[in-house]
C-alpha cells in the first residue's frame, strides 16, 4: 500500500499501559491493552467513524494516531510517510496538517484567553502568520464557522456550549490541516445544537477537502457523518465497513448488540420491540 | 383513572441573580398517577431539572422565589417545613441523579451507605437488619453477587453498576414517587438499555410513579406514558407519548423530533436542525420564547400563547402555539417527515 489514495494508514497499532507495583523499585506486573492491534485507513476527503463504548480504546487510538501519546508498536502513515516514533521536533511541522477537536467545549478553551488568541495561537506557534494577517485570518474563520468577527476580543465564558464548540472547530482549522480528528465533538451539546455542529462539520469538509476521523459513542451521529465505520471493542476493531452496511447489515455480534441497544425514537416500534423481547424470553 | 399521587399546579421558580430575576420555571402544571412515567423533555436551561428539584424542596434558598403548589396525596409541599420535607425525601419521593460517579461518598462502602439511609429514616431497624435489606435491594436491581459487592467501595463499581446501586438506594424506603434526572445520560447505550428496562420493571411491579428528566427523545419513546416539553422555563407542549410523537403541535417539538439521527430510516443529506440557540432567561423575547428560532413566526407570535388544548379530539393534549392545527399538520412535514424547515435567510 502506498499513500497515494489514503491520507492516513494505520497498521497494527498497539498501545499498552503498564500497571506498576512496588515502593522503591517499580515492577511492571501487568498491562492494560488499551489499543491492541488496530488497522484502518482513510481515503483523502472521507470520514471514518470510530464507535465503541467507554473503555473500548477509541480515544487512546486517536491520541496514538496523532502521536500525542507514543504507540507501543505499529505503524501510522500520513501521506505515505511513517510518523509513529518520530521525535517531537520532527513531528512539529506535521502537526499543522493534523488537528483535533475535543469533546468538552467547557474544558478545552482556556478561560483566561480571548477568542482571537485561542484561535490564533496555532498560527503564532507554527510561525505561519502574525499581526494583522493573523487577525484577518482568524476573523474570516470565525465567520465561516458561524460566529462573527466581533467575537475576536471576547472570552470563552461569554459563549454557549454550541458556540464554544464552533470556537474549538475554528482553532482546529486555522492551520488548514488535512486531517481532523474529532473526539466526541457533539456529545456534550444540546440536541438542537448537535445537528448544527454536525452540518457545519459536513460543510467544512466539502469546502476545505478535509479528512475526518470522527469518534463517538452515538451510532446515529456517526452513521450520518461517516463514509465508513469501524466498531471498536476491548482495544480491537471488531467490524469495519461502509456506514450503511455496518448499521443495516451488521455481521459481528458485538455490533449487533450495540445497534440493538440504541433507543428508537418511535413509540410504536419500541412497543413492538418490547413485545417481541418479552415473547422471546 | 386513579387519583393523582402528585399534583403540580402553576409552579413558578425564580432566582435573584446579579443580572436580575431569572424565572427558571414559569407556570408548570401536571398530575402524576401511581405506575405512570412522565417524561420532562428539554434542553439545558429549559427548567426541567429545577422543576424536579423544587418538588422535593432542593431549590429552597434565600435567593429563590417559589410560587404555586406541589401536592403529594393532598399534602402541600411548597409550604411544608424543612423537617417535614426531609422526612419525605427518600421515604415518599426519591431522586436519582445523572452522575453516578459523584452521587456516592467515595470513602464508605456501597452497602453501608444504603444501610445508613435506611437507618436514618427507620429508627427501629437494627444494623444487621439494615445491612440485610441493603443487600436484598442491590440484588433486586440486578447486581450480581450482591452480598460480596455490598462491601465494595464506589470506585470498584462500573458506571452502570453505580447507577443501579443509586437506584437501589432510592428504593430503600419504598418511595411512591421516583424522580430520575438524566439517569442514563452518562452511560453507554448497552448499559442504558439495562437501566431503562430496570426502571420499567419497577414501574410495573411496584406501581412506582416516575418523573423522568431527559433530553433524549429515544429514551422517552422507550419508557414514558406522557410527555412534557419545556422551553425557556415554560411548558410548550404536553400530551401522551403517542400524541407528542405522531401529532406534535409545537414547532419546537417538531424541531426536536426532526433533528434526531435515526438508524431506522435512510440517512438524509443534511440533518434537519433548529437554527440559533435557546434564549437567555434574563432577556426573553416578548411573547413566544421560541419565536426567534421559528420559521413559522407570524403576526400573533409577539403575544404569549396560553398553554391550552387546541384539538377537540385530544382534550389532554395542550400546546403554546398560535398556528391553526390544520396548518400545523402541513407545515411540520419536511421531506416526508416531521421536522422544522430551515428558516428563511
Amino acid at each position: 500500500m502506498s499513500g497515494g489514495e489514503n491520507l492516513l494508514e494505520v497498521t497494527d497499532l498497539v498501545k499498552h499501559f503498564p500497571i506498576k507495583r512496588g515502593i522503591l523499585i517499580d515492577r511492571e506486573v501487568d498491562q492494560v491493552r488499551a489499543v491492541d492491534g488496530v488497522s484502518f485507513s482513510i481515503p483523502r476527503g472521507q470520514t471514518l467513524g470510530l464507535v465503541g463504548e467507554s473503555g473500548s480504546g477509541k480515544s487512546t487510538a486517536c491520541r496514538a494516531v496523532l502521536q500525542l501519546i507514543a504507540p507501543t508498536s505499529g505503524s501510522v502513515r500520513f501521506e505515505g510517510e511513517e510518523i509513529a516514533g518520530l521525535s517531537r521536533r520532527r513531528m512539529r511541522p506535521l502537526r499543522q496538517q493534523m488537528q483535533m477537536i475535543f469533546q468538552d467545549p467547557y474544558a478545552s478553551l482556556n478561560p483566561r484567553k480571548r477568542i482571537g488568541q485561542i484561535v490564533g495561537d496555532p498560527l503564532r506557534l507554527q510561525g505561519v502568520a502574525s499581526g494583522a494577517d493573523r487577525r484577518r485570518r482568524v476573523q474570516e474563520l470565525l465567520e465561516r464557522v458561524g460566529l462573527s468577527a466581533e467575537h475576536y476580543n471576547r472570552f470563552p465564558h461569554e459563549f454557549s456550549g454550541g458556540q464554544r464548540q464552533r470556537i474549538g472547530i475554528a482553532r482546529a482549522l486555522v492551520l488548514q490541516p488535512k486531517l481532523v480528528v474529532a473526539d466526541e465533538p457533539v456529545s456534550a451539546l444540546d440536541v438542537s445544537i448537535q445537528a448544527q455542529i454536525v452540518n457545519l462539520l459536513d460543510d467544512l469538509q466539502d469546502e476545505f477537502g478535509l479528512t475526518y476521523l470522527f469518534v463517538a459513542h452515538d451510532i446515529g451521529v456517526v452513521r450520518h457523518i461517516s463514509d465508513r465505520i469501524a466498531v471498536m471493542n476491548k482495544g480491537a476493531i471488531v467490524e469495519q465497513g461502509s456506514a450503511d452496511e455496518v448499521c443495516e447489515r451488521p455481521r459481528d455480534e458485538y455490533t449487533k448488540k450495540l445497534l440493538a441497544a440504541v433507543p428508537v425514537p418511535d413509540p410504536r416500534e419500541s412497543r413492538e420491540r418490547r413485545q417481541a423481547s418479552l415473547g422471546g424470553a | 383513572m386513579s387519583a393523582p399521587l402528585l399534583s403540580v399546579d402553576g409552579l413558578r421558580v425564580g432566582f435573584n441573580t446579579e443580572g436580575g430575576l431569572v424565572q427558571a420555571v414559569d407556570g408548570v402544571s401536571f398530575d402524576l398517577r401511581p405506575g405512570e412515567v412522565l417524561a420532562i423533555v428539554g434542553e439545558s436551561g429549559s427548567g426541567k431539572s429545577v422543576t424536579a428539584q423544587t418538588i422535593i424542596g432542593l431549590t429552597r434558598s434565600p435567593n429563590a422565589r417559589i410560587e404555586g403548589s406541589v401536592k403529594l396525596d393532598g399534602e402541600e409541599l411548597v409550604e411544608a417545613s424543612d423537617t417535614a420535607l426531609r422526612r419525605l425525601r427518600g421515604e415518599r419521593v426519591a431522586m436519582v441523579f445523572q452522575d453516578p460517579m459523584t452521587s456516592f461518598n467515595p470513602v464508605y462502602r456501597i452497602g453501608a451507605q444504603i444501610a445508613e439511609a435506611i437507618q436514618a429514616h427507620r429508627g427501629d431497624v437494627g444494623k444487621a437488619e439494615a445491612r440485610a435489606r441493603a443487600i436484598a435491594l442491590l440484588d433486586s436491581v440486578g447486581i450480581p453477587d450482591a452480598e460480596r459487592r455490598a462491601r465494595d467501595y464506589p470506585h470498584e463499581f462500573s458506571g452502570g453498576m453505580r447507577q443501579r446501586a443509586m437506584i437501589a438506594m432510592a428504593l430503600a424506603l419504598e418511595p411512591e414517587v421516583l424522580i430520575a434526572d438524566e439517569p442514563t445520560t452518562a452511560l453507554d447505550v448497552t448499559i442504558q438499555a439495562q437501566i431503562l428496562a430496570l426502571l420499567e420493571q419497577l414501574n410495573r411491579e411496584r406501581q412506582l410513579a416516575t418523573i423522568l428528566i431527559t433530553h433524549d427523545l429515544g429514551v422517552v419513546a422507550e419508557v414514558a406514558d406522557r410527555v412534557l416539553v419545556m422551553y425557556a422555563g415554560r411548558v410548550v407542549e404536553q400530551g401522551t407519548l403517542d400524541e407528542i410523537f405522531y401529532d406534535p403541535q409545537h414547532p419546537y417539538t417538531w424541531g426536536l423530533l426532526g433533528s434526531l439521527t435515526r438508524l431506522d430510516r435512510p440517512r438524509p443529506q443534511r440533518l434537519p436542525q433548529i437554527s440559533g440557540a435557546p434564549p437567555s432567561l434574563l432577556e426573553l423575547p416578548e411573547g413566544c420564547a421560541f419565536r426567534p428560532r421559528c420559521p413559522h413566526e407570524f403576526s400573533k407570535c409577539p403575544q404569549q400563547p396560553p398553554l391550552e388544548a387546541r384539538l377537540t379530539e385530544a382534550p389532554g393534549h395542550c400546546d403554546r402555539c398560535w398556528l391553526d392545527p390544520e396548518r400545523k399538520r402541513e407545515k411540520r412535514q419536511v421531506a416526508g417527515q416531521i421536522g422544522l424547515e430551515a428558516p428563511a435567510p
